[in-house]
């Protein structure tokens, strides 16, 4: 059975633009896929067709089927139940999904009293379990604080705690260590391994940095332009990449990590 | 990517901006969020700050900027202290000193169209008037990789990674001689990222730019800055010339954050 499955999906603005072109994937229960790619490539916009969440103005054509239910076309009000229940998403801008008004900690008490029935000071001892997990130190402090009042990776962490307390079926999460630095990422990535092994989520997972999305998936997807433009291993395709965008990819992230190896330098 | 190595002649030079031994506490907490920083920018010798998530880089800009007033110790630009009612001296320092936002969106007016938001600080600095900026403006967006129509469309229309280069565009239109940066790669992906760097280090080598830069990439840091100063829970826990910090680190948390650096598989 397959969890997620996308069929020649396409995404047009209202003046006519393709934005993703004929795009096809498909996700079995359990299973991890990396999605990796240029800047401005279509993979939030691919993401977000997942959930019925495209900006107002664009269409989506093809197919979307998650967990049984065709997203494409869908009604706003059979999206609300498919939300959060089969598939969660960590979206690239952690500010953009948090209410700017609402206390950290109230925003985390939601999911966890829809999907756990929790009151009271259960409830309360689960938020600061939610927060300890994505290693928030002070967790008292953060779930009393605005959004405004954290830091840009505690903010970023809040909003994958939020998307592992409603415990989906498939955990989409667009560039969700962006703002972390690379120990605390390293701990993440190992965090998302684990609860989705135990939990046996799928996992969705784009990423810009060929050596994060190794750390979470065996297989990824290459984008460029709207299209899907090579799948394969990480592995393959940081050995031998087929596509001239996949290839230039592999050298810069070369380029770049040589720059790091400053211990042979004279 | 060649390292930058020597840093020379580093005390020949009056700092452009100094932190005195300051400290911050936010109203209501007890501790302070940092305490006892004294770092040094001068002119051509480019400072980056590393460090755990929520341990207060973006704090430091902040005070940098004079967006945030230190509770102990004094901020200095060009030697005097900052000071926000010296007309004169504020007038030079808008000038001279630029920044781009850890999160772009919330620093990116959505009301207004692209165009008007690179133009901004030329407009406001009096270097040019709307007809003269249109073509300083179409030369900052093509130099970060954004199509010429760009100016004419919302920053709701674009990526991250997209929003990032406009807010690298607006700081660097007016050839400033500092640029305060909090993370402006971590949404690119790698080709996108590399070129980026070209464009800093180009503007440092031919403008004489200065950067001040946070950033998690530490191969980044190792391309663009001569120092780096690692922070650790509010506190700088060893700074000094980057080959030496990240090539020889001293601190504990410094071999960490090196060994954490994810690499690409094979
Ligand atoms: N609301 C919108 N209206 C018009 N165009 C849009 C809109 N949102 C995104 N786009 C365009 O669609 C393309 C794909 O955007 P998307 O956000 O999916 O890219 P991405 O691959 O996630 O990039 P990044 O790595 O920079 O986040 C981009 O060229 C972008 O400019
Ligand atoms: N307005 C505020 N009130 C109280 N505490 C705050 C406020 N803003 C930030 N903090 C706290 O100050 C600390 C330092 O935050 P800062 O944003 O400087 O961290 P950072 O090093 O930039 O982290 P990141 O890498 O995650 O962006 C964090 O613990 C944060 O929660
Ligand atoms: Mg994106
Ligand atoms: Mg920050």
């Amino acid at each position: 059975m397959t969890l997620l499955d996308i069929r020649g999906l396409t995404v047009r603005t209202a003046d006519g633009r393709t934005l993703v072109d004929d795009l096809s994937l498909t996700l079995g229960p359990g299973e991890r896929l990396g999605v990796i790619g240029e800047s401005g490539s279509g993979k939030s916009l691919t993401t977000l067709a997942v959930l019925g969440l495209l900006p107002e103005g664009m269409t989506a054509t093809g197919s979307v089927e998650l967990a049984g239910t065709q997203i494409v076309g869908a009604t706003e009000k059979r999206l609300t139940t498919v939300r959060g229940r089969d598939a969660a998403i960590v979206f690239q801008e952690p500010l953009t999904a948090l209410d700017p008004l609402m206390r950290v900690g109230r925003q985390l008490a939601e999911p966890l009293r829809g999907k756990r029935r929790l009151t009271g000071g259960a409830l309360k001892r689960a938020v600061a379990e939610a927060l300890e997990q994505v290693r928030l130190p002070e967790p008292d402090r953060i779930a009393r604080a605005f959004p405004h009042e954290i830091s840009g990776g505690q903010r970023q962490r809040v909003a994958l705690a939020m998307a592992l307390a409603c415990e989906p079926k498939l955990l989409i999460a667009d560039e969700p260590t962006t703002a972390l630095d690379v120990s605390v990422q390293a701990e993440m990535l190992a965090l998302i391994d684990t609860l989705v092994r135990e939990r046996e989520m799928a996992v969705l997972f784009v990423s810009h940095d060929l050596a994060v999305v190794a750390k979470v998936t065996d297989r990824a997807l290459v984008m460029k332009d709207g299209r899907a433009v090579e799948e394969g291993t990480v592995e393959r395709l940081v050995r031998a990449p087929r596509e001239e965008y996949t290839k230039a990819l592999v050298t810069s992230a070369r380029r770049l990590e040589s720059a790091l190896d400053l211990r042979s330098a004279p | 990517m060649t390292p930058v190595l020597e840093t020379r002649a580093l005390e020949t030079t009056t700092p452009v901006l100094e932190l005195d031994d300051v400290a911050l506490s936010y109203r209501g907490s007890a501790a302070p969020v940092v305490r006892d920083v004294s770092l040094t920018v001068r002119a051509g010798h480019s400072l980056a700050l590393v460090g755990e998530s929520g341990a207060g880089k973006t704090t430091l800009l902040r005070l940098l900027l004079g967006l945030a007033r230190p509770t102990a110790g004094t901020v200095r630009f060009d030697g005097e202290p900052l000071a926000l009612r010296d007309r004169e001296q504020m007038r030079r320092f808008r000038r001279g000193v630029q920044c781009v936002f850890q999160d772009p969106y919330s620093s990116l007016d959505p009301r207004r169209r692209v165009g008007a938001i690179v133009a901004e600080p030329l407009r406001s600095l009096g270097i040019a008037d709307r007809r003269t900026a249109a073509p300083k403006v179409a030369e900052a967006l093509e130099r970060v990789g954004l199509p010429a129509d760009a100016a004419r469309r919302y920053p709701h229309e674009f990526s991250g990674g997209q929003r990032q280069r406009i807010a690298i565009a607006r700081a660097t239109v007016c050839e400033p001689r500092v640029l305060l940066a909090d993370e402006p790669v971590s949404a690119l992906d790698v080709t996108t990222r590399v070129k980026i760097v070209d464009l800093l280090a180009e503007l440092k080598q031919e403008r004489g730019l200065t950067l001040v830069m946070v950033s998690h990439d530490l191969s980044v840091v190792a391309s663009l800055c001569e120092r780096t100063a690692v922070l650790e829970r509010g506190g700088v826990v060893e700074q000094g010339d980057t080959a030496r910090v990240l090539g020889d680190p001293a601190h504990p948390y410094t071999r960490r954050l090196v060994d954490s650096v994810p690499r690409l598989p094979g």
